[in-house]
């Protein structure tokens, strides 16, 4: 293998005048972080609600929640931002169109909207499955105790399912955050996106991907630690959730 | 709206379309599945060996894959495969690596890491004693996985490997971003060529929506037939 090593290059200019390469890779990280995190609490918040609607006892709401499932898990992620970047500007109305061709950052709100509506339905599944994982008798008593099926479901259903989907849940927070490197397909400056960009620059390939693996890795870490943080916090005693189903879920020791 | 829906723009690139475009991201997906699923099956078995250094090494290559993105890990493969093929064979030189070919090895060596826990669950699903009366009857090792395990955990697992192939055959979307000429690669070379890409990104849209769609239907038939009633 002759190829020219030189570790040195990411104290070197780069030709975005902005700083040394390594200050490159750190804007592309940050970028990397804001999406995957704006995304992230939007496809909670959107899978939460659609996961909800599909166990509903109305035929309705739980078809409309299927419907959208199904919509946005069957077209590829890349293929959805493209939707939104070039397709959803031109058939609103003009004004509309306008307006969200000219938003400052365009490339970062598609990115969001787009990871947030893809992995919302795969947070959804798990909010289903974790309402439908519970005993019926806990619908039962609720209602028993006269509250009303809204008051049923804040208040004794979902605090459960999200403990109960909190490893699963990880894994998709680990999965948006992976995803987002889609982003450069619509021109954002993510983290893979100024590593490919100083590949070019400086030709030393190897260097700034083994870089940018190693942030991903890091930032992976983080999430899987800040997590279990969060699980061991919310627990609520005597309800020990299955240790055993979450360690298959990172794939073992 | 659609006032200036041009029909004509897709009708003009079918052809490339669909006997370039979807051939290559099938066949891609195919091969990968295959490839990926015999790999994955190998890693699984690594993984569960009692041999430290193999069950080590399997763990470490499917959780350092699964810990970086499918974007990153195309042009890993795409910038090493040169070298690769250049020290395999010898040569002075890096070597020129066909886009088929390297898709192709990315995904095998990509997907393999998803299989492998899918199947390394499906081993794990068989009860231990099934594998206790095999040996018990003096079947090897190899005898043992190929007669009594791994039929029962592929038939286990059958629904969920497919699931998995359908997020591959969305994954192979992304070797646009090394040109490589899949479907939407090409959908979108016609539709800058012709400035039409609201035509174009909706067609690939609703082709990937209809069979993604018909996969899975097909899934969840299957899983229905295959639950065994214990």
């Amino acid at each position: 293998m002759n190829y020219n090593w030189n570790w040195g290059i990411f104290l070197e200019a780069s030709p975005d005048g902005t700083g040394s390469y390594l200050y490159t890779l750190f804007l592309g990280t940050r970028w990397t972080i804001a999406v995957s995190l704006t995304a992230w609490v939007a496809a909670l918040v959107m899978g939460g609600v659609v996961g909800t609607l599909t166990t509903l006892p109305r035929r309705g709401w739980a078809m409309l929640g299927d419907a959208y499932i199904e919509f946005f898990r069957n077209i590829p992620l890349l293929v959805q931002m493209f939707l939104w970047f070039f397709v959803v500007p031109e058939i609103v109305p003009e004004v509309i169109g306008t307006w969200m061709k000219q938003t400052p950052n365009s490339s970062f709100w598609t990115a969001v909207v787009a990871l947030a509506f893809f992995t919302s339905t795969r947070v959804a599944v798990q909010f289903r499955a974790g309402i439908l994982s519970q005993a019926r008798g806990q619908m039962m008593a609720a209602q028993a105790l006269g509250m009303n099926m809204t008051q049923s479901y804040c208040y004794v259903i979902l605090p459960m399912a999200f403990r109960i989907i909190l490893p699963p849940l990880t894994s998709e927070f680990m999965n948006i955050l992976k995803n987002s490197s889609v982003a450069m397909a619509v021109g954002l400056m993510e983290l893979t996106a100024q590593t490919r960009a100083m590949q070019e620059f400086s030709f030393q390939v190897f260097e700034a991907f083994t870089v940018s693996t190693i942030i991903y890795i890091v930032i992976n870490m983080v999430i899987v630690f800040g997590m279990r943080r969060l699980e061991r916090w919310l627990a609520v005693p005597g309800f020990s959730i299955d240790r055993a189903s979450e360690a298959d879920l990172r794939g073992g020791a | 709206m659609f006032g200036n829906f041009d029909f004509q723009a897709i009708v003009r690139g079918w052809h490339a379309l669909i006997f370039e475009g979807l051939a290559f991201t099938l066949e891609v997906t195919f091969l990968a599945m295959i490839g990926g699923t015999i790999l994955g099956t190998v890693f699984a078995m690594m993984r569960l060996s009692s041999t430290k250094p193999l069950a080590w090494f399997a763990g470490a290559y499917v959780n350092l894959l699964r810990s970086v993105p499918l974007v990153m890990v195309i042009f890993w493969f795409y910038f090493m495969a040169p070298y690769i093929g250049a020290w395999i064979i010898g040569a002075e030189r890096p070597v020129q690596v066909g886009a088929f070919a390297s898709a192709l090895i990315t995904f095998i060596l990509f997907e393999a890491c998803y299989y492998c826990e899918i199947m390394r669950a499906g081993i794990q699903s068989i009860p231990a004693g099934q594998a206790n009366a095999g040996y018990a009857l003096g079947f090897s090792y190899w005898q043992l996985m190929r007669l009594v395990i791994l039929p029962q955990a592929f038939r286990n697992m059958l629904p969920v490997l497919l699931t998995q192939t359908i997020v591959l055959f969305q994954d192979v979307s992304l070797v646009y971003i090394i040109s490589l000429p899949d479907f939407v690669t090409i959908a979108s070379k016609i539709a800058q060529r012709d400035n039409r890409l609201v035509e174009m990104y909706l067609f690939v849209a609703v082709v990937y929506f209809a069979l993604c769609l018909a996969l899975s239907y097909v899934v969840r038939r299957l899983r229905a037939r295959l639950t065994i009633i214990r």
